[in-house]
């Protein structure tokens, strides 16, 4: 290797040896390491350069005004209107939607396993909440479509496309990521807390309700604003469900269309690149990335709020 | 970590001007007027395991009322277990068994009817770190009178805790303040104040002192002898100059080789420091092992 | 009986407990049936999809290319693409992440760049994965990054594209699991290389890195059984929903198994269904294993390093 060559080839001092050769080596290697970590930057600006380049051209010829203000979203067809409140509308409903199933329950399943749980039922649990969570999310979609919506159908009268089928899919594919963040957050909590509220005479469900679930409120809140972000970040679930029919509705048994959905639906289709059309997909894209965005920097704030308090 | 607080608490014993080779003595309760009243706590023949190691070995004694009884003895050598049978805090842990019986007023805490909640309420607690719940100083104090349904003033109460721990001058003004946010001695005082404020009859303190300066210390201490004419307390202590000066009488507790805690000896304070009647608790004090 | 507050006494607590202990009882029924609406739907959902598929599943569907008609349709194609494209993935990930990871664990100093790579790397970890797919079907398949000239003109709808959009895609969960595993081994092992005149790179690289290569391996399989389940991303760059050869090179165009799936899903008749069924059955056998063999890696070698 390049340091031995270096230290028999080198001067001879008398005790320590210059390995110019080996110091090279090493400072290549810390480069090249550098480098790998520097795609992940790399892999953000691109994200933001594509999405603001694309999304500036597509304001150019569509103002803003009419984008965000707008109740009406036909950009594939000849009477166009760009106004994207449909699919954010369609997006929060799914998400506002899914968050009724996986608070109450994500919650909940993380007390029982951090306060509840022996350590053989959180053994058996916490794997099968993981595969919960590994379940493709195509697989979800198909479910709700073949299922969900059909069991839906036995209360009332959804199309075939529906918000309420994508609502239980995506609220039931993010308990997992609620329960296991909520569950940290619980363990991080110390045990001198629970044992002063014990030693004072609570009951667990005390010790619990009302010391640790409350200490540990910024870390479980955190937990269900990712889950939020994820709901509206989920695609293929919402595709498949919940249709395509951009739609300005509160009622979840109608058909709507989601950011993402769309997003989809123009891919599979054959709109030139370059187009208005096209570009539609970027300028929505943008707008689910800053949303996201804006749900996680909040989320990691709340966290490290709730570090400080214990570290 | 125990030679250093043994070392701070000499210090400040000496600090207190009565220091003997070390070891500082307060004139204390003499035997002549020891309590003619029952004890306040009867350990009868009690043993603990954890999982298949015993930790325990058939401990008995009684702990007199309204006076301070302290715990000592070498690290591992089940004080602390002792002290957390007296409320049921073993309870909490996973795979521990105990035998024996526990008799508060006659009564046995660990009988089949009894509710380990409502043990703890008679029997309140003080840790070895201070853990205030992360609310406000008030709702620390007045958390355990509400869960425990309390019918009176609750501001009078919050109060009277705080002035019962010498505390309610230094935060009378902020009740609203986090409890987080007060200094060390400052938030122990608090965690007595939110024990008493359940009126509990024995106040159990696991080490309460080793985390804290010496001047806090000192606070602390001279708060155990305010707070005995009205409770029992039992303190567990690393530290024998603490226990000389705080507590009436002293049980000395030393685990075998075998790893399990038995109870050596137990003995007014001045006794067990002055004329030991064993001289494994002789070579303890005299700091030949621990 | 304690005169601490000359006004209260016992009678002044209700502590009403056998009601506390009854609501404490509800509420612990409440949070098992909770956590049972999880396990019930996964098994429901498990079922469901068995009874839908089992009927196609035979060994001509993994021969069989798409169809037309639903009886003769199979998932070579798609099988074999995932596996290209999960092999393209792991070949670019690997490599990539374990050494951001080592940087920021080994090498990084404690400054402002490296606290900006570190939050970058948590906030990308939750980007819409569709949104990766627009950075990959501008980057990766048209080589532009939307004005001036393309670069090269990119790598069009193949395997490599999607491959290297998938790396990008799950690169976060294999630095943030490469560390994990890295900040678990002792700091002594590292300090005994130094002692004897090792460089830090032979201290990575002899000692750190076969303590922590078990954790990063577990880590990595998890992380590709994430990318072996994604759909939207290649979607959006163009991988096809109908292809009926096996890929032989990293540049032919490929469809993968989740989407083969969403085509037969999106079609109204009800026995393409029951074949997205049989599908989903292959996928989730495929995932369970990775997941199966990640589980048994961290097992044996918890035994085996004492862990």
């Amino acid at each position: 290797m390049a340091a031995e060559s270096a230290a028999t080839g080198g001067p001879q001092s008398a005790l320590f040896q210059r390995r110019r050769g080996r110091q090279l080596f090493e400072q290549a290697i810390g480069w090249v390491l550098f480098l790998c970590a520097a795609v992940t930057v790399l892999t953000t600006v691109g994200i933001v350069l594509i999405l603001v380049i694309e999304g500036l051209q597509f304001f150019g010829d569509v103002s803003p005004w009419e984008f965000f203000t707008g109740t009406k979203w036909t950009p594939l067809y000849t009477n166009q209107a760009f106004g994207v409140l449909p699919l954010i509308g369609g997006t929060l409903m799914v998400a506002i939607g899914a968050a009724f199933i996986s608070v109450p329950v994500g919650s909940v399943t993380a007390i029982y396993l951090s306060e509840f749980a022996s350590p053989n039922v959180r053994a058996v649990l916490k794997p099968i909440l993981e595969i919960l969570a590994g379940i493709p999310t195509v697989v979800y979609g198909y479910f709700a479509l073949t299922a969900v919506t059909p069991f839906i159908g036995n209360f009332a009268e959804p199309t075939i496309f529906n918000a309420a089928s994508a609502m239980v899919v995506v609220g039931i594919m993010t308990i997992p990521m609620v329960s296991s963040l909520s569950d940290d957050a619980l363990h991080a909590v110390p045990q001198d807390l629970r044992d002063a509220a014990y030693a004072v005479g609570s009951t667990r469900f005390e010790v619990t309700t009302r010391v640790v679930y409350p200490a540990a409120l910024s870390g479980v809140i955190a937990s269900y604003i990712l889950a939020a972000s994820r709901a509206v970040g989920e695609t293929m679930a919402v595709t498949i469900a919940a249709g395509s029919t951009p739609n300005l509705t509160w009622n979840p048994l109608e058909s709507i269309q989601t950011m993402t959905a769309f997003i989809v639906q123009v891919s599979l289709g054959d709109t030139p690149h370059g187009t208005i059309e096209f570009r539609t997909i970027f300028a929505v894209a943008l707008t689910l990335f800053v949303m996201t965005l804006v749900m996680n920097v909040i989320a990691a704030r709340v966290t490290a709020r709730f570090r400080e308090v214990y570290d | 970590m125990v030679g250093d607080t043994e070392r701070t608490a000499t210090q400040s014993g000496a600090g207190a001007g009565t220091a003997t080779a070390g070891v500082t003595f307060q004139p204390q309760a003499s035997e002549d007027d020891a309590p003619a009243s029952p004890p306040a706590v009867e350990i009868r023949n009690v043993s603990l395991w954890y999982g298949s190691q015993q930790a325990l070995g058939n401990v008995s004694l009684d702990i007199p009322r309204n006076r301070v009884t302290a715990l000592i003895g070498p690290s591992g050598c089940g004080k602390s277990t002792l002290l957390r049978c007296m409320n049921r805090m073993n309870d909490l842990i996973d795979g521990v068994r105990i035998e024996g019986e526990v008799f508060i007023d006659g009564e046995d805490i660990y009988g089949a009817e009894v509710d380990p909640s409502d043990v703890r309420r008679v029997v309140g607690m003080v840790f070895q770190r201070p853990n205030p719940f992360p609310k406000s100083i008030y709702d620390n104090v007045a958390f355990g009178a509400r869960i425990n349904g309390y019918k009176g003033d609750m501001d009078g109460l919050v109060e009277e805790s705080l002035r019962r721990a010498a505390l309610w001058d230094e935060v009378k003004d902020d009740l609203k303040k986090s409890g987080l946010a007060l200094s060390g001695g400052q938030q122990q005082r608090l965690c007595i104040a939110r024990a008493i404020a359940v009126n509990p009859e024995i106040v159990l303190m696991d080490e309460p002192c080793s985390a804290l300066d010496p001047i806090a210390t000192q606070r602390i201490e001279d708060l155990m002898q305010d707070l005995a004419s009205d409770y029992t307390i039992v303190v567990v202590t690393h530290n024998m100059q603490q226990a000389a000066r705080v507590s009436h009488r002293t049980a000395f507790m030393l685990a075998g080789d075998d790893l399990v805690g038995r109870l050596i000896e137990f003995e007014d304070t001045d006794r067990i420091f002055l004329n030991p009647g064993d001289e494994r608790t002789e070579q303890y004090i005299t700091g030949r092992f621990g | 009986m304690a005169a601490g507050h000359p006004t209260v006494t016992r009678d002044s607590y209700v502590p009403r407990l056998s009601f506390r202990q009854t609501v404490g009882t509800g509420f612990l029924a409440l949070c098992m049936a909770g956590t049972m609406v999880g396990i019930v739907f996964l098994a429901v959902l498990l079922t469901d999809v068995w009874r839908d598929g089992v009927g196609f599943l035979r060994w001509e569907f993994l021969e069989a290319f798409p169809s037309r008609f639903p009886e003769r349709a199979g998932f070579q194609s798609a099988l074999w693409g995932s596996l290209w494209l999960i092999a393209t993935t792991a070949m670019l990930a690997f490599p990539i992440g374990v050494g951001a990871a080592i940087y920021l664990e080994e090498y990084a100093p404690r400054n402002f760049v490296t606290r900006a790579i570190q939050i970058n790397i948590s906030n990308l970890a939750g980007v819409p994965s569709i949104v990766f797919g627009l950075l990959g079907l501008q980057i990766f398949v048209r080589g532009t990054i939307g004005i001036g000239p393309s670069v090269g003109g990119g790598f069009g709808r193949s395997i490599i594209a999607g491959g290297a959009t998938m790396a990008l895609l799950i690169l976060p969960i294999v630095i943030v699991a490469a560390q994990e595993a890295i900040k678990a081994v002792p700091p002594s092992l590292r300090e005994a290389s130094y002692g004897v005149g090792a460089t830090r790179w032979q201290t990575v690289w002899h000692h750190v890195l076969p303590q922590a290569f078990p954790g990063i391996l577990t880590g990595t399989i998890l992380a590709l059984s994430r990318a072996i389940g994604e759909t939207a991303p290649l979607i959006m760059i163009g991988a096809l929903t109908f292809v009926a050869f096996r890929p032989e090179d990293l540049l032919d165009p490929f469809t993968v198994m989740p989407i083969q799936i969403y085509n037969w899903v999106s079609r109204p008749q009800a026995d393409f269904h029951d074949l997205a069924a049989t599908g989903i059955i292959v996928l989730l056998f495929v995932l369970l294993s990775m997941n199966a063999l990640a589980v048994f890696l961290r097992q044996w070698t918890g035994r085996r390093y004492g862990r």
